[in-house]
């Protein structure tokens, strides 16, 4: 147990994320915002949906640490369950998009030809869509709620995976090994999936960690345009829609939601970026060590 | 004009506008799919299934799926977008009035974030590890991850609201407002549009220009003893460039979309705004122009942005 606890802290990925402090700050606010949504009913004070029209718009107080909005709910409460909404799209959204970008990246890289060509093609057309066009017209075909939202972001989110993975398909094609599994007889699938998948898949990792924040931004914009996650459900960027209305009596309401949004993504914009660090061969070396001695200098020898 | 850089830039636009083409056969069949229809919407419930069918033929809805799609293509190269069902109005006429205004957010927003995000990343850059190098990329990563409405209500709110110094919301054209209602009504938005691609125009320039600074042809430059303005111009910047210059097209596109949401916070009636009103009204034939106009517009900055690669990195005109 000892041994490969010792391992993992002295692996080069994990030296490389804790070494600058403000990433293990971030790592341990995502921690403990991922741990409130995810156990929200213990944390929450109050029941998110429950109105209460004597209480409402008050201002912040013990009672209410953000507050009552216009019906009278907590806006604490939605907030900690509203984040239960973004972690879950931001995850979901970036899975979804990953996995098919990955699988057309990888039928595109290796099929090459004509196939290659149309799948590149659509891909090129999906990027001149402006994102978040692209997902107002998903989330109108595929209607509002949560999965579809999912659905909706991801799918806008595929051409950069997809893109990404084709361009390391074609570089690993090249290499010895893949040539060498040919030579023993693989075949083409057997290649992709036993070489070709596995080593291409770490940049797409790191695309994903950048891409959680603005899958969470995202979803964020559509629930304010009135096309994503509706009231009464609880989620950030609609109740910034909300409280808009009360801007000026009331700023709290719509201010307070927004900041969470802005430090889940901005957290996990600088993990996504120590993350791409770490697993970025070309900084192999002294990242994070503290003062190694090349050889053991035992100083008592005299 | 090199014969290369030509024959390159020519190659470019024949594959944009094959994207073109796939993006508007995209659109017309995604339309095709939402739920909803836009004859029904704009007479409202109490229509008769008589006025829907004549309204139906009247637009030529009525007509198979590849057949509208086949005349609207060739509509649209005689220049005919086909007519709005909500605006009762030629689509071409508002779009492109549409687009005058919101171009004239996005082209300012652009300009501002370009020029403030390079100068800001050079300065980051060459005074790296500072408390000058940590502000700045404190404030870049919070550019990044602001969420626009957000932003923009915090300056309504000081601005505005408590302030009094600038407009809520709205547009103004210079022939209304003069150059001062103009600038008023436009600086709020242009703030909130530019501060996403400001942060990452600091950060791509910072860590671009760090990275050129280790080179061996700065230090060439300096034991040639040329000055400081002179190597982080020429020499420094110029080979930065190239991320750079991808971030800025890649920027661009997105500030497209951003529009969308700018326009709806300062009800700006720009085409962003029509987006969104066609969409939830099913007014299929504005939202399909409108995108193609988008997506035109996005090509062409793809294509500035590979001809200046071209140019700049003589390298690349092989490819």
């Amino acid at each position: 147990m000892k041994k490969s606890k010792k391992k993992i802290i002295n692996s080069r990925v994990f030296r490389v994320l804790t070494a600058r402090k403000s990433v293990v700050v971030c790592m341990i606010i995502l921690a403990i915002l991922i741990f409130a949504a995810i156990f929200a009913p213990l944390v929450s004070p109050y029941d998110p949906y429950k109105q209460n029209l004597k209480n409402m718009l008050q201002h912040v107080s013990l009672q209410h640490l953000f507050g009552t909005d216009a019906m009278g709910r907590d806006v604490l409460s939605r907030i900690i369950y509203g984040g239960r909404v973004s972690f879950t799209v931001g995850l979901v959204s970036v899975l979804i998009a990953g996995s098919i970008g990955m699988i057309l990246g990888l039928i595109a890289g290796m099929s090459g030809g004509v196939i290659d060509a149309v799948i590149m093609r659509i891909m090129d057309a999906m990027m001149s869509v402006p994102m978040i066009i692209m997902a107002l017209f998903l989330g109108s075909i595929f209607g509002k709620g949560l999965g579809n939202i999912c659905l909706a972001i991801g799918i806008s989110m595929v051409p950069s995976y997809a893109r990404l993975t084709r361009g390391q398909v074609l570089s690993i094609k090249e290499s010895d090994y893949v040539t060498a599994g040919t030579l023993f007889g693989a075949s083409n699938i057997k290649n992709a999936i036993t070489h070709i998948f596995p080593n291409s898949v770490s940049p797409n990792i790191v695309l994903m960690t950048m891409n959680l924040g603005n899958a969470i931004l995202n979803e964020a914009a559509l629930s304010f345009l009135g096309m994503g996650i509706n009231p009464p459900t609880a989620s950030w960027g609609g109740m910034v829609n909300d409280g808009y209305k009360y801007m000026t009596s009331n700023p709290v309401i719509a201010i307070a939601p927004g900041a969470f949004i802005m430090i889940v993504v901005l957290c996990f914009n600088m993990v996504g970026d120590a993350l791409r660090d770490a697993l970025d061969p070309k900084l192999r070396g002294t990242f994070g060590r503290k003062h190694k001695l090349v050889g053991k200098v035992d100083v008592k020898k005299n | 004009m090199n014969n290369k850089l030509a024959r390159m830039i020519i190659r470019r636009i024949g594959q944009s506008i094959i994207v073109l083409l796939i993006v508007t056969l995209m659109v017309f069949l995604l339309m095709q799919l939402v739920p909803g229809d836009p004859i029904a919407n704009f007479l409202g419930a109490n229509a008769t299934p008589e006025q829907i069918e004549h309204y139906n033929k009247l637009f030529g809805f009525d007509q198979p799926v590849m057949v509208q799609y086949w005349k609207w293509l060739i509509g649209l190269f005689h220049g005919e977008m086909g007519r709005s069902v909500a605006l009762q109005k030629d689509i071409s006429e508002v779009i492109f009035q549409r687009l005058g205004i919101t171009l004239s957010i996005v082209i300012p927003a652009f300009v501002f974030a370009v020029v403030l995000g390079i100068i800001l990343g050079i300065t980051a850059a060459k005074n790296r590890g500072t408390a000058i190098d940590s502000v700045i990329s404190f404030f870049a990563n919070i550019g990044m991850s602001m969420p626009m409405f957000w932003f923009g209500l915090i300056l309504i709110l000081i601005f505005a609201l408590k302030l009094h110094i600038l407009p809520t919301s709205g547009f103004v054209s210079i022939k209304d407002g003069g150059i001062s209602g103009y600038f008023s009504h436009l600086l709020l938005p242009m703030l909130v549009l530019a501060a996403g691609p400001l942060a990452q125009f600091t950060r791509q320039t910072r860590s671009s220009m760090l990275e050129v600074i280790r080179q061996d042809y700065v230090t060439t430059a300096k034991a040639k003893g040329l000055g400081k303005r002179e190597i982080t111009f020429k020499h420094q910047l110029r080979n930065a460039l190239i991320p750079i210059i991808t971030v800025m097209g890649v920027t661009l596109g997105g500030m497209i979309g951003g529009t969308v949401l700018v326009e709806s916070i300062f009800v700006v009636p720009g085409l962003g705004n029509l987006m969104i009103t066609s969409i939830k009204g099913r007014d299929f034939m504005v939202v399909e122009d409108g995108v193609l106009v988008i997506a035109i517009a996005v090509a062409i900055c793809n294509l500035i942005v590979d001809i200046l690669y071209g140019v700049i990195d003589p390298r690349i005109r092989n490819d």
